[in-house]
């Protein structure tokens, strides 16, 4: 039996399932579609397999989150990482946090600030524009989200315009959902 | 474009901010695209419009959103939901019998405190009966429900500070 990982880490672990994925020989005309399945696309990840069980939301759910994550302009991708990275630490998503804090350290070429999240998270000693984006995100992630508007002026005088500021609103909240999905539907195993 | 985000957070058509999210349009329209999807699919398997509709309006009330709250009511009226799907929309109601109680257990759970959900929520789930794929499609409907809800809180802050 593999160990379940259980503290933050930016080293991605594997993901076990806890729903049966969908077997791709067995897969429905909508679910491949939704799957984007071809010929020369036949690796799939367990987690996008699971969720092709509702073929109908994941054909919509691949494309937003690329555009959320990867659109032109707006906050640095970095940064969005940095907002998904925030959602994941207050939902305890430990699968999540990996992958985007790898993601992260490898856009910003700096693993000290992501190393200072994962160990501390809201009181983490950032500079003042990643200390904004991560507090922010992770007040938004709360149920009820917490954000106040001195979590906005903060952003602002750090030097975030609205375009930054609505793609930051847009990652920590598209990883309150996939962190609602990766963490209840299977948990992360040592690599 | 008259979209339910911004409705919901009450932005003008031609105030700045809808200039901002106009620049974002492809989101605001997956977006929508993914809330049919999750509160009124095509092939909604185990779980009915009115059921989602109910559970969706519990998620609201948990946020504490009552423009949210207020949209999922009115799909529970377009959904012509029972009388025991109206009950679970109520948080005060914890469910008639072992589905319902399933369902909504795992709905506020998952909405409200995710960080605490375990392999062992997924096997009470099973256990109640509840096909995998539907364990699925609840799964999906919580998590996009809590995204919509936090983009919405977002542009309520971001219009205050513009």
């Amino acid at each position: 039996m593999s160990r379940i990982v259980k503290d933050f880490t930016s080293r991605v672990p594997h993901w076990h399932p806890h729903v049966t994925p969908v077997e791709l020989d067995k897969a429905t005309p909508a679910q491949l579609d939704a799957l984007q399945v071809t010929p020369s696309n036949r690796k799939i990840s367990d987690y996008v397999l699971v969720l092709a069980h509702d073929p109908e939301t994941l054909k919509q759910r691949s494309p937003l989150f690329n555009a959320i994550m990867y659109n032109r302009g707006g906050m640095s991708r970095a940064e969005r990482e940095m907002g998904a990275v925030a959602a994941s630490r207050v939902n305890h998503c430990i699968y999540c946090a990996a992958v985007h804090a790898e993601r992260y350290n490898q856009l910003s070429k700096d693993e000290t600030a992501m190393a200072k999240v994962l160990a501390d998270g809201a009181e983490a000693d950032l500079t003042p524009r990643l200390g904004a984006i991560l507090r922010f995100a992770m007040k938004l992630s709360e149920c009820p989200p917490a954000a106040t508007a001195e979590d906005v002026t903060a952003l602002t005088q750090a030097g975030l315009d609205a375009e930054e500021i609505l793609d930051l609103v847009l990652s920590a909240a598209l990883f309150g959902w996939a962190n609602r999905l990766m963490h209840t539907l299977g948990e992360p195993v040592a690599a | 474009m008259t979209d339910l985000l911004l409705e919901l957070a009450r932005i003008a058509p031609e105030s700045p901010l809808a200039a901002i999210a106009a620049k974002r349009g492809d989101v605001f329209e997956l977006t929508q695209k993914t809330h049919d999807a999750a509160l009124r699919p095509l092939q909604p398997g185990g779980l009915s419009h009115g059921l989602r509709a109910a559970l969706a309006c519990r998620i609201a009330a948990l946020n504490g959103d009552a423009p949210f709250l207020g949209h999922f009511r009115g799909l529970l009226d377009e959904a012509k939901a029972s009388e025991d799907e109206r009950k679970i929309a109520e948080l005060s109601w914890t469910g008639g019998d072992d589905r319902s109680r399933a369902l909504i257990r795992h709905t506020d759970l998952v909405a409200s405190e995710p960080k605490k959900a375990s392999g062992a929520d997924i096997r009470l789930l099973c256990e109640a009966g509840i096909a995998e794929a539907d364990i699925v499609r609840l799964s999906e409907l919580i998590a996009f429900v809590s995204y919509q809800i936090r983009v919405v809180a977002g542009l309520r802050l971001l219009k205050g500070a513009l």
